[in-house]
């Protein structure tokens, strides 16, 4: 079970959280292109190695954040506040 | 119950405790402080158990966790509490016991199953694969299934529920030890005296750990001093937590260990209110594995008849339990620790007819063998066991030189084999770290790991007690948080700190004979032939090689087994063993019970159930119920005599003819408040909102990013910057989270506040012709249709026994018929639904449940979020296009014009009536033609359907291809799992009042 650093409340069970998905795809302007809604919806990477994730802190402060995972490993390696650049090793 | 075997002095058993217990019906004594096997030893009982394939007798082969062969039903007469695969080397002894041996009928002395064994040839490695894959019917696995799985068996699980219960039990500490051995309590006590958090845990009830420190000095003391002294000064510590009877079976991600700890296992009478085990979750800074290690045997011809032991078990049950395990011995051995053994039963009294060393005279020339041939011990170089003789003990060995040539039958009732010794890695693999094929002990060992864990003394390779400890005292040290984890040497002395000499690698002996069997795994009876047949038939992976003659794969996942597999399938392939590789070590180390992963946990009590704040009245109304999602909702409301049907159509006639009131507490709950709530809503829902006046409310439809309606609710705007937002039950969590992520993370410069307060408000719809005259009565507003229109809210009170209730109430209908909403504060929920209640008497007020409301908004064509918008239907689909805002954005929309999505021949919601008095079958799907050749074209299907009782018709909501284009056409509703198919009519999903003027009135 993963020990997630929420930025607000520190280290708590992963059982507290709920995952949200890739925190590196970008939302497009409302009057994107549909190729770009597309490309939001449906293509997803899938890294090997560190990843950026969205997560939100459900059974605590109900925060969104965003965590840095190694995929390979379940290292986690940094986490962050909404509108917070995550540090450390960059994906 | 004399206990021959037993010695007269010794060990840490109890002699002034006698306990009694029964094996296979047989009445025996032992005493505290016996494990199962140790107190059959003592009687002179070898053997337990009937193999798993070829039912060959067997004997108790160790004497820890990695015992293949000893596995017995505890209490095979207690319906609940039996217990099948149960270790005897690891069941303590408690008064009372009870004990079978499995996987044998009639007896462990005469099983028919051994059949088995004088057919063997026909049952190789793989035989389920190549038998049952032909012929290609599975007819001929159901003739063989039942026979095999009866032969196979292996005990039987309880079959009544169990009346234990299992607790768990979380914890955090600096340091855990894994392993309460010399190097463990060296390791637990440096580290607490340090000021770390420890947990020591060990899976036996006594400290002190394995074989190998019998009769050392460490600090000048004797080792048992030792350890009582080590101990005692370790519980003065502040903040240390010894946890003995305690396996630590799982190394899982963020340095959690799972250990199970065995609280009554050992008792005949477990106290009342104690579990019998307790699951613990440790959260470790760093771990020190002091596991120890595990013996191996070799394999020879017949190695697995009982008498047959590890040689460290021999010197165990000798040396800690005071047992003779026989009376005249064999050692065969490849390293110098079964010197130790040879050296301890002969003072034990055993006579020891030879001791077997695989390695050359040249090399058994040290102190140790000298001490040995001083002790009178025959010592037979280069020589090995090429078979063993006996039928249901071993009775003789036959000895020969490796180089071949005449064997010497050598009379025996006790063998002790030791192939070398395998440090449990299993915890430091599973914590990602590397394994290093040691040359010198022809095993595995530590190598390096990314996470906190530091293998120390025999689980890192090193069997000298003194260094051992060393090694411990390092570990603690490292450990502390802040010391840096340098890791712990490698290169101790390994030599049992004796004078010895180093291991010679030897796997299997020669065979002599075609069918003698040499056992590799004896649970899975995996012979030295299995792993060569393999290797001819290409499973040559070791993960292959494991899944094919099911080596390891028993309940000791080959604890004394793999090391020779992987060795002999190296061999076969001609490659170094590090090339061949491990399978993969997974948790848990040993079998856990299922009940403790649960907990408590269990029946009622593995999901939360939410209940409403009237759900008391409910169930004193007689309200049968339904779950939903974690709600328990009524059902309907029977009266004496009717069917839930009867009363739900009861219930669903009187909404249209008089007035009903139904629980809606369960419908999620959104408080919005801010600056931006209306341009919030603009953004999530498909239709507009800027323009929602203060003090009314709206529907509206909430889609995905992919285009496909998500959710359907109201909003009501409560003040200028106060809104409430409805959900349905079963999405109100989800649209939470998802407004929380649009506010946090997307549109951060919006100002609105999302509060879920589903929980704080009871909430009732109060529908049917008569529901205002019933309102009136109630409420302290004017609910006239004038100064109270369709879709108004208002902020008010009810006047309950409670007196006023602050409220709030909505003229809106799910129904169909002139129906408002009224939401208390939960705490009045009751007040308020009684007050209602009663104000409806005269009339005619019925309580309805979700049975009849679900057939009011059938009969309305209002759609569920689950039936109908099943996550493929866009708001088109649904006839709810034209809610989409052609003016403005919101979410799901760019994707809306895909082609798939505007396409003709989409399934739209339609209505259908059974045509020909039929009743409308479940879930059908809609053809054109009942007899057209299979498969038949699909048109779409059901998705809800009820009898109407106000129409007095089957009749259903669907989804039809092209639906809005076929009103009027007949087609045909088809269950073929039913066998059924009744003609409907299609039309538009609205059955009554489809202008919508009884909302009005
Ligand atoms: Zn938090």
């Amino acid at each position: 079970m993963l020990l997630i650093p929420c930025p607000w409340c520190g280290p708590r069970n992963q059982i507290e959280f709920t995952y949200g998905g890739d925190a590196t795809v970008q939302r497009p302007g409302n009057d994107a292109p549909e190729a770009a809604w597309e490309a939001f919806v449906y293509m997803r990477d899938n890294p090997s190695g560190p990843h950026d994730e969205l997560w939100l802190h459900s059974a605590g402060c109900r925060s969104w954040f965003k965590l840095r995972r190694d995929t390979r490993t379940h290292d986690i390696l940094g986490s962050a506040r909404m509108g917070d650049e995550l540090g450390g090793e960059s994906p | 119950m004399t206990q021959p075997h037993r010695l007269p002095e010794g060990g840490i058993i109890d002699r002034t405790r006698a306990l009694r217990f029964e094996f296979d019906g047989v009445q025996h004594e032992g005493y505290a402080g016996d494990t199962l096997a140790s107190a059959l030893l003592a009687n002179g009982v070898h053997l337990v158990g009937r193999s798993f394939k070829y039912h060959r007798p067997r004997g108790i082969f160790s004497a820890g966790a990695e015992e293949p062969n000893a596995l017995v039903q505890l209490s095979p007469a207690s319906g609940a509490r039996t217990e099948p695969n149960v270790k005897a080397t690891m069941q303590a002894l408690y008064d009372g016991l009870i004990a079978a041996s499995q996987n044998c009928w009639p007896s462990v002395h005469f099983d028919v199953g051994a059949i088995n064994n004088v057919m063997s040839c026909l049952m190789p490695a793989g035989f389920y694969y190549k038998t049952f894959m032909w012929p290609p019917t599975p007819k001929w696995w159901l003739k063989y299934e039942h026979v095999i799985r009866h032969a196979a068996g292996m005990g039987r699980a309880a079959l009544a529920p169990d009346p234990d219960h299992y607790e768990h039990q979380y914890a955090h500490c600096d340091v855990l030890v894994v392993g309460g051995g010399l190097t463990g309590l060296a390791a637990a006590h440096t580290a607490a005296k340090a000021g770390a958090r420890v947990i020591l845990c060990d899976e036996s009830a006594a400290w002190g750990g394995g074989v190998g420190d019998i009769g050392a000095t460490i600090d000048d003391r004797p080792v048992d001093r030792w350890i009582a002294d080590t101990v005692r000064d370790c519980a003065r510590f502040d903040d240390i937590t010894l946890l003995p009877r305690t396996t630590a079976f799982g190394y899982y991600d963020g340095n959690l260990v799972g250990a199970i700890e065995r609280v009554t296992d050992h008792l005949s009478e477990p106290p009342a209110h104690t579990p019998r085990q307790r699951l613990w979750k440790i959260r470790a800074k760093s771990v020190v594995l002091a596991s120890g290690a595990i013996e191996r045997g070799i394999a020879y011809a017949n190695n697995d008849l009982p008498g047959t032991m590890l040689a460290g078990a021999a010197r165990t049950y000798a040396r800690r339990y005071g047992v003779r395990p026989g009376t005249r011995a064999v050692v065969f051995t490849n390293n110098d620790s079964a010197y130790l053994t040879a050296l301890d039963l002969h003072d034990a009294g055993v006579a020891i007819a030879a001791v077997i060393d695989a390695r050359p005279a040249s090399q058994l020339t040290r102190g140790l063998h000298q001490h040995a041939r001083a002790s009178g011990l025959a010592i037979l170089p280069d020589s090995a066991i090429i078979g063993a003789r006996g039928g249901r003990r071993v009775a003789s060995v036959d000895v020969a030189t490796l180089a071949g040539g005449r064997s010497t039958r050598v009379d025996c009732d006790l063998v002790c084999v030791s192939g070398g010794w395998n440090p449990a890695v299993h915890l430091f693999s599973q914590a990602r770290g590397k394994l290093r094929y040691d040359e010198p002990l022809a095993t595995f060992v530590p190598d390096i790991s990314p996470l906190p864990i530091l293998p120390a003394g025999a689980a890192n390779g090193c069997f000298d007690p003194t260094a051992a400890v060393m090694e411990g005292r390092a570990a603690g040290a490292a450990a502390i948080p802040g010391a840096g984890m340098m890791a712990s040497p490698h290169h101790s002395p390994r030599t049992n700190g004796v004078d010895g000499t180093a291991l010679q690698p030897l796997w299997a002996v020669p065979a002599t004979r075609r069918t003698a069997k040499r056992f590799v795994d004896l649970q899975n009876d995996v012979t030295v032939d299995d792993i060569a047949l393999a290797a001819r038939e290409g499973y040559v992976s070791v993960e292959h090689l494991k899944r094919y003659t099911t080596l390891g794969m028993g309940t000791d996942q080959g604890k004394t087994s793999n090391i020779i597999g992987l060795a002999l399938m190296a061999e076969q392939l001609d490659l170094p063993i590090p090339k061949v590789g491990t399978t993969t070590f997974r948790p848990p180390y040993t079998p856990v019970t299922l009940g403790a992963f649960p907990g408590h946990e269990t029946a009622a009590h593995v999901e939360p159930t939410r209940y409403s704040a009237m759900h008391d009245w409910h169930q004193e109304h007689g309200a049968r119920f339904v779950n939903a999602g974690l709600w328990k909702r009524p059902h309907s409301y029977p009266r004496p005599g009717e069917t839930e049907d009867d009363a739900a159509n009861r219930e669903a006639r009187n909404v249209r003819t008089h007035v009903g009131l139904v629980d809606v507490s369960t419908l999620g709950k959104i408080e919005l408040q801010g600056r931006d709530v209306a341009e919030l809503l603009n953004r999530v829902y498909i239709n507009k909102w800027d323009t929602l006046a203060l003090g009314r409310c709206r529907y509206g439809v909430m889609l995905r990013d992919d285009g496909l309606v998500m959710d359907d609710g109201t909003t009501s705007r409560l003040s200028a910057t106060h809104y409430l937002m409805t959900t349905t039950t079963v999405n109100a969590v989800r649209v939470m989270q998802q407004l929380e992520y649009l506010l946090q993370a997307e549109w951060r410069n919006l100002d609105v506040y999302a509060t879920s307060v589903t929980e704080q408000w009871a909430a009732a719809a109060l529908s049917g012709p008569k529901a205002r005259e019933v309102l009136a009565k109630v409420m302290d507003i004017d609910v006239s249709n004038g100064a109270f229109p369709f879709l108004a809210v208002a902020t008010c009170h009810v006047r309950t026994a409670q007196g006023l209730v602050p409220a709030r109430a909505f003229r809106m209908s799910y129904s169909g018929e002139l129906a408002y909403e009224i939401h208390v504060p939960a705490d009045h929920g009751r007040a308020m639904w009684e007050a209602i209640i009663k104000a409806g008497d005269d009339a005619g007020i019925m309580p309805y449940g979700t049975e009849a409301m679900s057939t009011l908004r059938i009969e309305k064509g209002h759609v569920v979020i689950g039936p109908e918008a099943d996550g493929r239907t866009t708001a088109d689909d649904l006839g709810m296009g034209k809610l989409v805002n052609p003016a403005k954005w919101c979410i799901g929309k760019p994707l809306l014009a895909r082609p798939a999505l505007t396409a003709p021949d989409r399934w739209q919601l339609v209505g259908l009536t059974a045509l020909d008095g039929a009743r409308m079958p479940r879930a059908a799907k809609i053809v054109a033609n009942p007899d057209h050749a299979l498969p038949n074209p699909m048109l779409g299907h059901v998705t809800s359907w009820c009898y109407s009782p106000n129409l007095d018709a089957w009749i259903a909501l669907a989804l039809l291809a092209n639906g809005r284009a076929r009103h009027g056409e007949v087609l045909w509703a088809l269950s073929p799992l039913a066998n059924v198919r009744v003609r409907v009519k299609v039309g538009p999903p609205c059955f009554i009042d489809p202008e919508g003027a009884r909302l009005r009135v």
